[in-house]
């Protein structure tokens, strides 16, 4: 049984404007002291399906059907009691925008210190000494001083990793890490990511990071979810993914990553923007965006399957990697057409290895 | 063409992915009749989009249709004649109707059908004959509140106007040229905004004296301010924007700059301050008028009507005191509602919950 | 910056404003076309010898600057002159009826604060339910109500019909007199509802405004419970732009008070100034719009002052 499992997990909000489908039929699982990661473009749904393990999705967003089980236990199931037990305790949270996560009114140390109180029995002083010493572990200088201070007093980075102490203070099993480094520095961001990296070692703790940033989930992660208009399109251990990614949406992300040493004229980006949700393209959701689209893909919705096998992916008690495009049920005439050129590492020589990623008919 | 398992390579390094190309979706037909709704609703302009948003709120509606009733009321109260002093087309009747059935200075409504008596001289309550009774001199209160309508709408409107005429200069040029012409006049916006609005008209008129000019002049006093700061704060946040500096650089003119890039700019919050302020302003004008420094005992207008009925009123005769206010209260909502509408239809984040919790 | 400093700085701000109101109070006097001693005199033919004493006796013969700073000095220590119609020191009229005025006031404001704020919290939280759009209602009437119309109406229906309150102000049975007390609580309330709506609606804005906040989703995953979350976290936040807006109320509720007097024949300031713009009685009309006026800018300074206290961001 692993650590959490997700399973067909659709929300909607209901807004003046229309049903959002934010997610549909999401599934996916995260082992104890695993890094696992989300990936797609702001608007995918990553952030509503991590507020929903947290059953923290307000109103007019609703939980309509699937299981969120942590340790076993269906967390939609829990009295609003019970879930309280859990967040912050068993699961914590790590939000985008530090700065606005942290209340104005009251010091960090306060804000840490809060939650130790509330979860860990502990009295003031113990509750305050926890907190320094969280604010410590994340390499918060003079801790004991900082611990009177307010949010605005942090620098950004600070910020942050007051954060994550917060999110560290009760040692939780799961740390849900939704676009952690965004607002950040690109020499700030490795500092983060490093301490994230450090304290998961340390605790043994799982997070589920969410990021739009390619990169950092190469760096970071074991496994990940793409994920497109509320739809899970892929799921892969990390390096499958990158050095065999099977779903077109993937193939796009990747191919718009700016490398040093490109000699491409342009960007190969994809073209559009994301639906809105409310109303999807039907068939597959990414043929008005996709360059290997054809007739059925208008029609048809792909289901997520096994690419070796073609049968449906079952990604809580497998961990093969799954696609959910039409290629892998054969239902494309044409093939996807891309190549995945790997250099070695040893440029001097010069000699690539290619494979060819996608099915062709020569 | 049964899917081939592709194939798996082994080595690792830098990976470069080739063969996406974007052109093929830009030049090929599209596969379904979807779009991305947000593209068909670009390129409008924002007051285009303020009016789409206007036209779905109701209650502005509502409060629209209200004012315009009222202000239709007012104009076809009574038949409208030219002055005589007009060299031409003296004493001509431009406007013909009469809603109202009586002058709104007529004794004679009751008396007409009864013979005066020290009882029906005065205040009857409503009947047929006059559906909203009579007031103290016997005088049709029907008639009196619509025709009353002249006055406190009048009032409200060109005081706004005004107000608009000289906020709006005075806020541009402290706005624009800054330094001592802007501390000068903001120090006297900061000084007149040390009264409350009524003690501050009050003082006007305690200078001027009574009086319809007298009174719009007191209420234009107070009601520039708003729009001097507005437009003040708003110059100063447009200002350092480039199309401004492109502008100067290329030799426009201060006051050009000001009217082509700044003032359509400034414009939203003005519009919606100055439709609340009709209410505030014909709120304020029944108030002097009915704490007497307003117009004269003898005129319709609402505040003023209150006033000489405050006695009946006390006494229990509530037909002459519900009317007049009746009337205020209305306008002064449906102006509120209009106003809220205007705002909403500019800034449509304002209070309105949107899809909380998505990103 | 430190809260002494920030208070110093925004005191010291505060002078430029003080002296712009006395130069304003002064200067409508001398706005006015004609000789100021014909107010004083009310027209009368005088022969030069009385003239020049009356003239002598209001400082009228000294030049302008002077008679500006006489008055600003002699204001500074509650000398305002005297009253033309009565005669009287202006002060002495002034302090007999502020105490009534405060008394309203004091209890209009209190009636804000306490109907205003829970009610405010409850449509915040249950926003766009019924009992939100209840507020909504009661908001719009409240804000477009003419206060003078809704104390006639008052009147009308608890003094008029139903007895409950005396028509006239028992003024004989002294200020704090539990019938005086009573009798005030009409008029406050005819103040106070506007107020309360206005209140309401910000306090209802700002709190939801506060709830959509990241740190909200914050301390909710936390695990902290829900009424830690919205009484710790959420209602101070809120209430912080919900004071600064409280303190500068004063300033609506002395302009309501000069209206609702007059409905309610209450011993205030109010029905003093307006009864005195009848009569031009321009020493007490100046010393009232400068207390007024000086009044309404300490109201705003505390405003500040308490938003700056209760908000950290600006206090360090």
């Amino acid at each position: 049984m692993a650590l959490l499992e997700v399973e067909d997990l659709t929300v909607r909000f209901y807004t003046e404007d229309g049903v959002v489908k934010a997610t549909n039929n999401l599934s996916y699982r995260i082992e104890a002291g695993e890094h696992f990661g989300v990936v797609g473009e702001s608007g995918a749904g990553k952030s509503v399906s991590s507020l929903a393990i947290m059953r923290l999705i307000e109103d007019p967003g609703v939980i309509e059907s699937g299981e969120i089980r942590f340790k076993g236990q269906n967390l939609l199931e829990l009295s609003a009691e019970e879930m309280r037990t859990i967040r912050g305790n068993e699961i914590a949270m790590i939000f985008q925008d530090a700065e606005t996560a942290l209340n104005p009114a009251y010091t960090v140390g306060e804000q840490i210190a809060e939650a130790v109180r509330h979860h860990m029995d502990l009295d003031d002083a113990a509750a305050r000494d926890r907190a320094i010493e969280m604010l410590d572990s994340v390499g918060i200088p003079d801790a004991a001083e900082r611990y009177s201070d307010y949010p605005h007093q942090f620098s950004g980075g600070m910020q942050q990793r007051a954060v994550i102490a917060m999110a560290l203070s009760c040692d939780p099993d799961l740390i849900i890490a939704d676009e952690p480094t965004t607002a950040l520095d690109v020499t700030i961001e490795a500092q983060i990511l490093e301490l994230l990296e450090e304290v998961s070692e340390t605790f043994d703790t799982a997070i589920q990071l969410i990021t739009h940033d390619l990169g950092v989930v190469a760096e970071f992660c074991d496994r990940v979810m793409v994920m497109y208009a509320g739809h899970p399109v892929e799921i892969a251990a990390v390096d499958d993914l990158y050095y065999n990614p099977q779903h077109p949406y993937t193939v796009g992300l990747m191919s718009s990553i700016p490398r040093i040493g490109d000699t491409r004229d342009r960007l190969q980006t994809i073209p559009g923007r994301m639906p809105d949700l409310i109303e999807n393209p039907p068939g597959c959701n990414f043929h008005p965006r996709c360059p290997y689209a054809e007739d059925v893909c208008a029609r048809r919705e792909p289901p997520l399957v096994n690419v070796e096998t073609g049968d449906p992916a079952d990604p809580i008690n497998s961990d093969s990697q799954s696609a959910a495009c039409l290629e892998h049920t054969g239902d494309l005439l044409e093939g996807l057409d891309y190549q995945v050129t790997v250099r070695g590492t040893d440029e001097s020589t010069g000699d690539a290895a290619s494979t060819d990623g996608g099915v062709s008919d020569e | 063409m049964a899917p081939t398992t592709p194939e798996r390579t082994t080595e690792r390094g830098r990976i470069r992915i080739s063969g996406f190309d974007p052109d093929v979706v830009a030049s090929r037909e599209p596969l379904s009749s979807w779009t991305p709704e947000l593209e068909a609703t670009e390129g409008k302009g924002r007051l285009e989009y303020a009016w789409e948003r206007f036209k779905r709120n109701r209650l502005a509606l509502f409060g629209t249709g209200v004012i315009v009733f009222m202000v239709l009321l007012a104009v076809f109260a009574r038949p409208i004649e030219l002055p005589d002093s007009l060299p031409v087309l003296a004493g001509q009747v431009i406007q013909p109707f009469s809603l109202a059935p009586v002058s709104p200075g007529t004794q004679d409504l009751i008396n007409a059908h009864n013979p005066p008596t020290l009882e029906n001289l005065a205040a009857w309550p409503p009947s047929p004959l006059g559906i909203f009774g009579t007031d103290w001199a016997g005088r049709d209160l029907f008639s009196r509140v619509i025709y009353g309508g002249r006055w406190s709408l009048s009032i409200g409107f060109i005081a706004v106007a005004v107000a608009l005429f000289i906020g709006i200069p005075l806020g541009s040029i402290a706005g624009y040229y800054g330094g001592k012409i802007d501390e000068a006049i903001m120090r006297v916006v900061d000084m007149l905004y040390a009264f409350p609005f009524i003690v501050l008209a009050i003082a006007v008129i305690a200078i001027l004296g009574r009086g319809y000019w007298e009174l719009v002049l007191a209420l234009v006093a107070v009601g520039w301010l708003p729009y001097a700061r507005i437009i003040r704060g708003e110059i100063l946040s447009v200002k350092e924007n480039e199309y401004v500096a492109a502008a100067k650089a290329l030799g426009a003119t201060d006051r050009m700059i000001i009217i082509r890039h700044i003032l359509p700019n400034a414009m939203a919050p003005v519009i919606v301050q100055a439709t609340l302020s009709v209410g505030t302003i014909v709120l304020a004008a029944a108030a002097l008028g009915f704490i007497g420094l307003g117009l004269s005992p003898a005129s319709a207008e609402w505040g003023v009507m209150l006033n000489v009925e405050q006695d009946s009123i006390a006494r229990g005769r509530w037909w002459a005191g519900v009317f007049p206010g009746l009337a205020i209260f209305t306008f002064v909502m449906a102006i509120n509602l209009l106003g809220d509408g205007v705002r909403d239809a500019f800034d449509p984040q304002g209070d309105r919950t949107g899809s909380g919790g998505m990103r | 910056m430190s809260l002494q400093r920030f208070v110093l700085k925004r005191g010291l701000l505060t002078i430029p404003l003080l002296l712009g109101v006395t130069l304003f109070t002064f200067g409508m006097v001398h706005a006015i076309p004609g000789d100021p001693i014909d107010f004083i005199t009310l027209f009368a033919e005088l022969d030069a010898e009385t003239e020049a004493e009356i003239r002598a006796q209001y400082g009228l013969d000294k030049p302008v600057y002077i008679q500006y700073i006489d008055w600003v000095l002699n204001a500074a220590q509650g000398d305002f002159g005297k009253s033309i119609v009565t005669r009287r020191p202006v002060a002495t009229e002034i302090l007999n009826r502020l105490p009534y005025t405060l008394l309203m006031g004091s209890m209009a404001f209190a009636i804000a604060i306490i109907t205003a704020i829970p009610s405010g919290i409850v449509a915040a939280y249950y926003r766009n339910t019924t009992v939100d759009q209840i507020s909504r209602v009661f908001a719009l009437i409240g804000v477009a109500l003419p206060n003078f119309w809704l104390g006639l109406i008052l009147i009308l229906v608890f003094a008029s019909w139903l007895n409950l309150f005396p028509v006239l102000p028992p003024t004989d049975r002294g200020l704090l007199s539990q019938d005086m007390i009573i009798y005030t609580l009409l008029p406050a309330i005819t103040i106070g509802t506007g107020s309360t709506a206005l209140l309401m609606r910000l306090m209802r804005s700002s709190m939801v405004e506060e709830l959509d906040k990241d740190y909200v989703r914050t301390a909710r995953a936390k695990g902290l419970p829900e009424r830690t979350v919205v009484q710790k976290h959420v209602l101070r936040n809120s209430l912080i732009s919900v004071v600064t807006v409280a303190a500068i109320q004063i300033a609506f509720i002395i302009s309501g008070s000069v209206v609702v007097e007059i409905v309610f024949s209450y011993p205030g300031i109010g029905r003093l100034l307006v009864d005195r713009v009848g009569n031009r009685d321009f020493p007490v009309i100046q010393a009232l719009v400068l207390i007024i006026g000086v009044a309404v800018i300490l109201a705003n300074l505390l405003a500040d002052v308490l938003y700056a206290y209760l908000d950290p961001r600006i206090r360090y």
